[in-house]
């Protein structure tokens, strides 16, 4: 909440001191802004959407069952999958995260799917190939769904699953 | 015409949702209230985001921003581009239009992977929610990765992409 509230006053203060310098200026970079939001919202909203259909099939008891502690490595497999097609929020995800893991979800698959939902983006492929180009959206991607498997074996380590 | 073809993946989705609302109210209802908060977290965020961009696509000069995140930018440039992108608000999605302007005013490709990458996991606001949710052992150890990941992450990308490929990816977003 409070980094909206910064974020609006930043952005306040910056339309503010623009409109002083240079009313012609202002005016161009507010139809930049619309171009640019117009450019991807169809595919901002697409994706939402897509979500919010995925999300609507899955609960917490169908999650817990597939990555427990005991269900290893395949177990960060499936939850660093989740997390790389599912896109969650982080204040969404962090508090589910915490029931996850009090309804018996390892801190290997719980560290797995945090890190891959963070950082990878299998549904927003098409948004980030459009700015970044096909070879280098799937190098970033890959490696950081590697990344995932990492952070999961060290998070094994230091709570003892390993 | 382009407008509206652009369009029609969200159409799709759009008859797909309706299906399924139609066919399993309750996983209907549940996605109707998870797109709900997705769309308002979008119209709360993205506007001041994409305004500011719009500001420093117009007011900031290539000159002055190839200075602080430039090919030549150093150190400097490497630490810029991690505060900045940890001290953004908005989903990953959100920082590509910004990734396209930075490319616009010459910032280093090497730096515009490390603001995606800082974006994408080492968010301040979202370290200190990760805390108050998963424990400080948890999210420091987290943030103590990924700030190793998204550099090796960022230095085999510059490695990989080839400065011409790198070029013509910068073309893409002129």
């Amino acid at each position: 909440m409070i980094q909206t509230f910064i974020l609006y006053g930043l952005t306040g203060l910056v339309v503010f001191f623009g409109f002083i310098k240079d009313k012609e200026k202002t005016k161009k970079a507010f139809k930049k802004a619309w171009k640019a939001f117009e450019n991807i919202l169809p595919q901002f909203l697409t994706i939402i959407i897509v979500v919010g259909l995925v999300l609507s099939f899955l609960d917490t008891d169908t999650i817990s069952q597939y990555i427990g502690t005991s269900s290893g490595w395949l177990g960060v497999l499936i939850a660093s999958s989740i997390g790389a097609i599912t896109l969650i929020p982080g204040f969404i995800a962090f508090p589910m995260s915490a029931i996850l893991l009090q309804n018996g979800a390892g801190y290997m698959q719980i560290s797995a799917f945090i890190s891959s939902l963070m950082m990878v983006g299998v549904v927003t492929f098409p948004v980030e190939k459009k700015f970044f180009g096909i070879k280098a959206t799937i190098i970033r991607n890959v490696l950081a769904f590697l990344f995932a498997f990492v952070v999961a074996f060290v998070m094994g380590k230091v709570f003892g699953e390993l | 015409m382009k407008t509206f073809k652009r369009y029609i993946p969200l159409f799709i989705v759009i008859f797909i949702g309706v299906i399924i609302y139609i066919a399993l109210p309750e996983n209907g209802s549940k996605a109707t209230q998870t797109i709900l908060y997705s769309l308002k977290e979008m119209a709360l965020i993205i506007p001041p985001i994409f305004i500011l961009l719009g500001f420093l696509d117009v007011f900031i000069p290539r000159e002055t921003i190839m200075k602080y995140m430039g090919e030549k930018s150093g150190v400097k440039g490497v630490l810029l581009s991690i505060v900045l992108g940890s001290a953004a608000a908005g989903p990953l999605y959100a920082a590509f239009p910004i990734a396209s302007v930075f490319m616009k005013k010459g910032v280093k490709f090497s730096n515009i992977m490390l603001f995606i990458g800082a974006w994408s996991t080492t968010k301040i606001p979202m370290f200190l929610f990760e805390m108050t949710s998963l424990g400080v052992k948890f999210a420091l150890i987290r943030l103590g990765l990924s700030i190793v990941g998204i550099f090796v992450i960022a230095l085999v990308l510059n490695k990989v992409i080839t400065p011409e490929e790198q070029k013509k990816i910068y073309q893409m977003n002129i």
